[in-house]
């Protein structure tokens, strides 16, 4: 099996693996790092959401050859780094709310949600009741509306 | 086999307590006649101090109807389901134990799951309440199944509150007053000289913390101790809004759930499931190069398909459609949506009310209610390590001990050689009443000799998991001069299994027995469930049931019978409303018969602008439900204008969009205020997808749903941008239930809005269940995982 090497929450990783084996189980099943959920498998829920190189994305669907050995890969795990704290704001904001419930979507939904603050402002406008309708992300506790609030405040604080 | 109740309580049967002795006598009895706030516990043996309480009681509260045309109460008006559950706790003289630990922490093995629904941060307010010790010193597990506890260890019923309220106080209290005592001891003063607070207990000059006190207090042999409890004016935590103890290890991906655990060896497991459900393996053909594939260690051949274990779940997932497999028929092969129907319409029982007097007017409707899914985001999974003379499991387990006989029946080994432990689930929604995946790994690490990690895919998890089978519920009532003389509802649905029983093995097996699923359960949990909350003259309800409890794979979803039950009601009583010319809320006021309803209808109106003029298309709907010593009403604003009806989202059913919830509710006594409106905004999405959009399809024996993309569970896009829950003072001191409690008057208002809004009726639910959204995924394989993710990121 082929080697496969990529920047995972800011350190190097390398791993021997067949080509077109899923990111996520990669990262679940073979790196043990297990803040991305499994939901679906189909790109559908959006349970494992993480980041590459800064943009949202599921690592149910990218076989690992499809990632560079330049590409940043970050999770939930390596969220709060990224802004250098021991909390990214979304995750206070998260947890001000009270957002989650049995919490099993919660690091996707976080994930998502500073993506989409994100690409709210480079389209050049906060974020809003038009972008919370796009996120896909699956609460099946429905914790949605403390999902909207949260964004909000989490977003005016990054 | 001897037609029987399993239950400890036939309903007939008088219950010491339950009605005319009332709530204190009730008490009393159950705390062998100390005064409403005595009660008594247990000092045990235990290098530091160790506390224990027996689990018990509730209180029935019987209620009176007053009004223009009474109605007698309902069964479940005197004696509902957790009173039941309450009373199946008391043969048994099992305790729940509080530790204080030398580090000043105290620990909590809470023998309930923790689904999402927050019960360890409640068990954790109720120690800290008592005890006197701050909330992040309280450190609150799941225990593993305990059969000793006989039916003390089901998770369901909005039961967990009810139940435990009491006895952990009194253990914690107990703490407290043992900690107090060897403070005093030491110096020398009364023990009502010192005082506990914040961990520590001080007299005067003099402090100790707890963690100084727990060896000193502990006991050396059990005894028995009582204790008297805090007045609620001295509540400085309970009623106080507080968030989960477990939100810093959501949001940081640290929480462990079953699948995040590393046990050694047991490496990803998945099965190929049949074409149809309960299908059978009749041969496979290739099992050798199969388990030759890259990363496989295992195939199996077991009850339920074709296992395979390997080094990771994509490589199972290959392994898993590369089998070739020949399929025997399953249960209910013939049967799509059309047939399942037909046999429920014919299995429905009579109405009774004999032919009209002069001038009396009757409204006569079946609404019918698809088949609905509880799976939760979680699919079914678990961790089994099989050995020849012990078993370990781990898994998301509302019911343990029946899981645990169920397992040692499984692989050959007595109940005490299997250990179950209850692993913080992924959601519930009953799903998980239910062991299929800890009993499936448990046969698999059986058969191949060696620990797996099952997880069940998605796909199959929709097919092969358990459903809220179809109902339909017909509903007449009849009517003259302004007053309804009677309601007629015949709720008819698919088998519900409900053999987890009480949660002990002996009413689970009860329940398996000839009838004994119908006689000793459906039929009590339909009764001890549903009530007419309204002043409606002669009123019936009755369920009957069509297929065996096993045919479908069913089980208990959030609120069992009450959504369905409570929507057809509740739009029944708008239609008798404007065949009165009245308004909805009006009406209600007349004919309600209980205050609490009456509040919580008047609050949810107030606050959500009842009666403001809503523009074309658009509309309020209202309805109430009173569950689990509770009460609770929804009123909603939903927009059925054809821009939003035909908005275009990707994959997604948009239609209709609830624009405003609101919910008002009384749960008698609020412990966490902060956890009470979080359940109430999973009622509002869960009551939102069953109104308009979610349902399983099923077709020649297999439902067609096999993704979210298929089964439309609310999403942001169907969501109300506008949300309030309004928690109610308390009423009753003492606290219902209320993790299912939403489901039901949020079906029920989102129907009846949509029935105003668009001036039609609708009868079948959802509303949306006539048009297949999706492409179906094949049968039987695990769908090809997607390739295109880089595509998709933003």
């Amino acid at each position: 099996m082929p080697n496969y090497s990529f920047i995972l929450n800011g350190e190097k990783v390398t791993v021997d693996v067949p080509p077109d084996l899923r990111l996520l189980w990669v990262l679940r099943d073979v790196l043990g790092v297990t803040g991305p959920k499994y939901g679906c498998g189909l790109d559908v829920c959006k349970a494992c959401t993480s980041h590459i190189n800064g943009e949202a994305f599921n690592p149910c669907s990218v076989p690992i050859q499809d990632i560079k050995a330049t590409d940043e890969i970050t999770t939930i795990e390596g969220l709060p780094a990224t802004v250098g704290a021991d909390l990214h704001p979304m995750q206070q904001a998260w947890l001000d709310a009270d957002v989650a419930q049995c919490g099993y979507c919660q690091p996707g939904q976080i994930m998502a949600a500073v993506a989409k603050v994100k690409q709210a402002r480079a389209e050049g406008h906060e974020i809003g009741d038009a972008d919370f309708d796009e996120i896909r992300n699956i609460c099946r506790c429905g914790t949605y509306f403390r999902i909207r609030e949260a964004i909000t405040a989490g977003a005016a604080k990054m | 086999m001897t037609e029987r109740r399993p239950l400890p309580y036939p309903r007939n049967t008088e219950i010491p307590g339950s009605t005319e002795l009332g709530a204190k006598s009730r008490e009393e009895l159950a705390n062998g006649g100390t005064n409403r706030r005595h009660f008594l516990g247990y000092l045990i043996a235990a290098p530091t101090l160790v506390v224990a309480a027996q689990v018990g009681m509730a209180v029935a509260r019987p209620q009176r109807a007053d009004a223009a045309v009474p109605s007698l109460p309902d069964p479940s008006d005197l004696f509902d389901l957790g009173d039941l559950q309450d009373l199946a706790a008391l043969p048994t003289s099992s305790l729940i134990a509080i530790q204080v630990n030398s580090d000043g922490s105290a620990t909590f093995a809470l023998p309930r799951a923790e689904v999402g629904q927050g019960i360890t941060t409640l068990a954790t307010q109720l120690i800290s309440e008592e005890l006197e010790l701050p909330i992040d010193k309280i450190t609150v597990t799941l225990a593993n199944a305990r059969p000793e506890l006989l039916f003390n260890q089901l998770t369901g019923g909005s039961n967990s509150t009810r139940s435990m309220y009491t006895p952990i106080r009194v253990a914690a209290a107990i703490a407290r007053e043992q900690l107090k005592a060897a403070a005093a001891k030491q110096w020398g003063v009364p023990a009502s000289a010192v005082t506990a607070s914040n961990g520590v207990m001080t007299s005067g000059r003099k402090s100790a913390t707890y963690g100084s006190l727990a060896a000193v207090a502990a006991a050396t042999k059990l005894s028995t101790v009582q204790v008297k409890l805090k007045d609620p004016s001295e509540f400085t935590v309970i009623g106080v809004p507080h968030g989960r103890v477990d939100a810093l290890e959501a949001v940081t991906g640290r929480k462990q759930f079953a699948m995040d655990m590393d046990v050694p060896g047991a490496t990803p497991t998945m099965v190929r499931r049949p074409p149809t459900i309960n299908g059978t393996v009749k041969s496979v053909s290739n099992l050798a190069a199969v388990k030759a594939m890259p990363g496989i260690t295992d195939v199996a051949v077991i009850s339920t398909g074709v296992a395979v274990r390997g080094a990771t779940f994509g490589q199972c997932i290959d392994a898993v459609d590369a089998l070739v497999v020949k399929w025997g028929p399953g249960s209910v092969d013939g049967e799509s949506d059309a047939t399942i129907l037909k046999k429920l319409n014919k299995a429905e029982l009579p109405l009774l009310v004999p032919a009209l007097p002069l001038l009396t007017k009757a409204i006569d409707i079946r609404f019918t209610f698809a088949t609905a899914s509880n799976s939760p985001l979680e699919p079914n999974c678990a961790i089994a390590d099989v050995r020849p003379d012990s078993a370990e499991i781990w898994s998301s387990l509302k019911v343990p001990i029946v899981a645990q006989g169920a397992i040692a029946k499984k692989v050959g080994l007595p109940v005490h050689a299997v250990t179950c432990h209850v692993v913080q689930g992924g959601g519930s929604f009953g799903r998980h009443l239910f062991a299929d995946a800890a009993i499936e790994a448990a046969e698999i690490s059986h058969v191949m000799g060696k620990p797996v990690k099952l997880m069940w895919h998605r796909t199959d998890d929709f097919r092969h998991g358990r459903t809220h089978p179809m109902s339909t519920s017909r509903v007449r009532v009849t009517y003259a001069a302004g007053n309804v003389l009677s309601y007629e509802q015949r709720h008819t649905s698919v088998a519900t299994d409900f053999t987890h029983g009480l949660g002990d093995m002996i009413t689970a097996l009860a329940a398996t027995l000839p009838a004994g699923n119908f006689v000793g359960f459906s039929e009590s949990i339909f009764e001890l469930t549903q009530s007419v909350p309204y002043n409606f003259g002669i009123t019936t309800q009755l369920l009957n049931e069509a297929f065996n409890y096993d045919d479908f794979h069913t089980g208990s979803m959030r609120n069992i019978y009450s959504p369905n039950v409570c929507a057809a009601t509740e739009l029944m009583v708008d239609q008798v409303a404007k065949a009165m010319h009245k308004d909805p809320l009006a009406f209600r006021r007349s004919f309600l018969r209980d205050a609490r309803l009456l509040a919580v209808m008047n609050k949810a109106a107030e606050v959500g602008g009842w009666g403001r003029p809503m523009p074309a298309h658009t509309a309020q709907g209202i309805a109430v439900h009173g569950e689990y010593k509770s009460a609770v009403a929804c009123m909603i604003e939903i927009d059925c204008t054809p821009a939003t009806v035909n908005r275009q989202i990707p994959d997604a059913v948009t239609g209709p969009r609830v624009t405003k919830a609101v919910v008002a509710v009384d749960v008698g006594l609020c412990v966490n205020p902060t956890g009470l409106q979080a359940q109430m905004l999973g009622g509002i999405n869960d009551g939102i997808a069953l109104a308009l959009t979610s349902s399983l399809h099923i077709k020649d024996g297999l439902p067609l749903e096999g993704s979210w993309d298929n089964y439309f569970y609310t999403r942001q896009w169907n969501t109300p941008p506008d949300v309030q829950v309004v928690v109610m003072p308390p009423t009753t001191g003492k606290p219902g239930g209320a993790g299912e409690l939403g489901v039901a008057p949020v079906l029920a208002a989102v129907a009846c809005a949509y029935a105003r809004a668009t001036n039609t009726l609708p009868t079948y639910f959802p509303i949306n269940h006539d048009t297949l959204g999706f492409t179906p995924l094949p049968p039987s394989v695990i769908p090809v995982e997607p390739t295109n993710g880089l595509s998709q990121a933003y």
